[in-house]
């Protein structure tokens, strides 16, 4: 499974995928949403996740333009904003099945991914 | 003072000691006085002036009236009597003009004379004639007085010289009152006789005592001298000094008020009556000439009186009334302000609170994959020495980011919902929501909380920040009220098919009688001066009423609280 990370915070994604990588799981990382825009042109991914606040775009945004360049790709919210209590809204309002909420225990994250690419 | 204080109105002691100087925008005792007094003055002046005005115009016109009509009698009178000597005297004249001296000389002559003027004009007692030498030559009459010299007497030589004369009333040599007219006859060479006749007193006397006057009048001739010249009923017998002062001359009738030596006003008509001695007198008593008056007075003052008295009522009443409702309606909108800053402090919090989360939330979650990814680093890689020893450290950083994610994620939880938005939602939620901010303060003062809201208690349509609010206010002040060690039972159920109640019940301290049926007021304290507002309640009171719901109070001093809050289960549809 290929994942594209997709946060303004560099230190952030750049650990996560290293962390991903050492579980076998091949993630890339952007930091904006025009490279984000432009690595899935490059390449192909099963699966997204996003930071629903991005210079540039708001996730649902950038969600509703990648959907369009590649049909069929997953994706998973990720906030600082919100509660577990705005879980259901946020996700209904994006059309996600997971808004998950930072910090995010990585195990718990790949197991959402691995439920999500499994639909 | 119980009575004073029992309809001593509310505005009367207050105090704004609460809404600071700037929001305190009326001087309720001040506008009372200004209203009362101002309204006083503006009814009650106009009034009162009137009511003296035609007071004092009243009295006068009844007081003129009477000395008009006084004024009257005595000129008529003085009129009539004036007419009974004058026509004597013209009888006399005639008598004078008619006769010569020898045929009056005669007394046969002159007693017919007398016969004729007793039956034609009336009055007459005798009829004499006198030589200007004094010596009475003829006399016709009751008495002897033939032969009496007059020559020394002042009234012959005044007639001598005067050639018509009036008398005072006098005993003379006869011993009996009588009043004497005399006329001089003159011949072209010079005096001749003088014709002089007594006048009956009788019917002199009854020209006055028949008169009818009011107010216990007393109608009588005075000398120049205030010798009475006819009975007095009040002032004195015939020949004695009047009990009066003699009024000073006045040709016209005259009316005087007077006080005589006991204090009692009188009202004196007089008149000197022309070419006679004689003063004419009418006395009347002011007192019972006025008495219609001074029941009229009575009725008049009365009037006034009650007049004022309901006036003052009026105004006490209606000022004290609209002086309240602006009280109570800036009571009102001292709390709604108070309301709306609590709100909006709410809210601010909220956002201060929710924008903290946000900050801290990515950092922390940078915290949470550096070291995840040095305990992935540890995990995978074999045979690191020390392994374990730095295993530990890693665990405690994540398990505390996560404590603080926990945190964070409560915090933006409950600052989410300061807007109004009506919404499903589920009290058990909220309940938890709340008591996870006071469980630290639980802890610390061992205060057991135990919550039993039944799983299947139907979720209601509410606004979450309002029961926020209402909950997070019922609980702090169970809080503290409760000593520690204390137990707080929150419990729920439904209450028919539309409500359902939940208690928040603590066993601290309790709420006295008198001060149960206060607490919802605005202000109203018992830890004013400890950084109460004395609002809380009345928020959380006006917060339950928004939401369409009731919340009721049970106490027992000692034993404890218990507030109960009804909510429907569905909102009502209205207008925002």
């Amino acid at each position: 499974m290929r994942v594209l990370l997709v946060d303004d915070e560099k230190e952030l994604v750049t650990t996560m995928a290293q962390r991903l990588a050492l579980r076998g799981i091949d993630a890339d990382w952007v930091t904006s949403c025009e490279d984000a825009l432009k690595s899935v042109e490059a390449e192909s991914y099963d699966i997204a996740i996003l930071d629903v606040k991005i210079p540039g775009l708001s996730g649902i945004e950038l969600k509703k333009k990648l959907e369009e360049k590649c049909p069929g790709m997953k994706f998973i919210f990720m906030t600082g904003h919100g509660s577990e209590k705005d879980y259901k809204e946020g996700a209904a309002e994006a059309g996600v099945e997971y808004y998950l909420v930072k910090p995010i225990n990585i195990e718990f994250l790949i197991e959402k991914m691995h439920k999500v690419l499994e639909k | 003072m119980s009575i004073l204080k029992r309809i001593k109105p509310a505005f009367w002691d207050h105090q704004d000691l609460i809404s600071g100087p700037h929001k305190a925008l009326f001087n309720f005792r001040r506008i009372w006085y200004a209203t009362v007094l101002l309204t006083s003055a503006v009814v009650l002046l106009p009034l009162i002036t009137m009511a003296v005005i035609d007071y004092k115009v009243t009295q006068h016109n009844i007081e003129s009236a009477i000395l008009l009509r006084t004024a009257r009698l005595v000129s008529n009178t003085q009129r009539t009597i004036s007419f009974f000597l004058d026509e004597r005297r013209a009888a006399l004249r005639f008598i004078e003009q008619d006769n010569t001296c020898e045929e009056l000389k005669d007394p046969e002559r002159l007693t017919s004379l007398l016969e004729h003027l007793k039956k034609g004009v009336g009055g007459f007692v005798d009829l004499g004639i006198i030589e200007f030498s004094g010596l009475h030559v003829n006399y016709a009459g009751p008495y002897n007085l033939q032969g009496v010299n007059y020559s020394r007497q002042q009234w012959f030589k005044e007639v001598m010289e005067r050639g018509v004369y009036t008398s005072d009333v006098f005993l003379g040599f006869r011993r009996t009152p009588h009043l004497v007219v005399a006329i001089r006859h003159d011949l072209p060479e010079g005096p001749c006789y003088v014709l002089r006749a007594s006048l009956d007193m009788e019917k002199f006397n009854d020209l006055l005592s028949n008169l009818e006057m009011a107010g216990r009048g007393d109608a009588f001739l005075i000398n120049r001298e205030g010798l009475l010249q006819t009975p007095s009923l009040y002032h004195g017998k015939v020949f004695e000094k009047v009990s009066l002062p003699v009024p000073e001359y006045a040709p016209r009738t005259r009316v005087l008020e007077w006080k005589n030596a006991s204090g009692l006003p009188l009202i004196i008509g007089y008149r000197y009556i022309a070419d006679t001695p004689f003063i004419l007198m009418v006395v009347k008593q002011k007192e019972v000439l006025m008495k219609p008056w001074y029941e009229t007075r009575i009725e008049l003052i009365g009037f006034l009186l009650a007049s004022i008295t309901i006036v003052l009522i009026v105004i006490l009443g209606g000022g004290t009334y609209l002086v309240n409702r602006i009280y109570l309606a800036d009571q009102r909108r001292v709390m709604i302000l108070h309301e709306v800053e609590y709100s909006n402090k709410m809210a601010s919090i909220g956002r201060l609170a929710a924008g903290v989360a946000h900050e801290i939330n990515n950092p922390l979650a940078i915290i949470n994959e550096k070291a995840g990814l040095i305990k992935d680093l540890l995990s995978l890689k074999e045979g690191f020495a020390d392994k374990e020893q730095l295993l530990d450290p890693i665990n405690s950083i994540l398990a505390s980011v996560e404590r603080c994610g926990r945190i964070t994620r409560r915090l933006l939880g409950f600052a989410r919902h300061m807007d109004v938005s009506i919404q499903t939602v589920n009290l058990g939620d909220i309940v938890q929501g709340v008591l996870d901010f006071l469980d630290k303060e639980a802890e610390y003062r061992s205060i057991a909380v135990s919550v039993d809201i039944p799983g299947d208690l139907p979720a209601i349509e509410s606004d979450r920040g309002k029961l926020q609010q209402i909950f997070l206010n019922l609980i702090n002040n169970a809080f503290a009220a409760m000593e520690d060690n204390g137990h707080l039972a929150i419990t729920a159920k439904t209450e028919g098919r539309d409500f359902v109640s939940i208690t928040v019940a603590d066993d601290g301290c309790g709420i006295p009688e008198n001060d149960l049926k206060r607490i919802f007021e605005p202000f109203f304290s018992t830890k004013i001066g400890s950084g109460g507002t004395g609002l809380g309640l009345s928020i959380t009171y006006g917060l339950v009423q928004e939401l369409g719901g009731k919340i009721s109070v049970q106490s027992e001093v000692g034993k404890g609280t218990s507030f109960t809050i009804t909510l429907p289960l569905k909102q009502e549809q209205k207008e925002r």
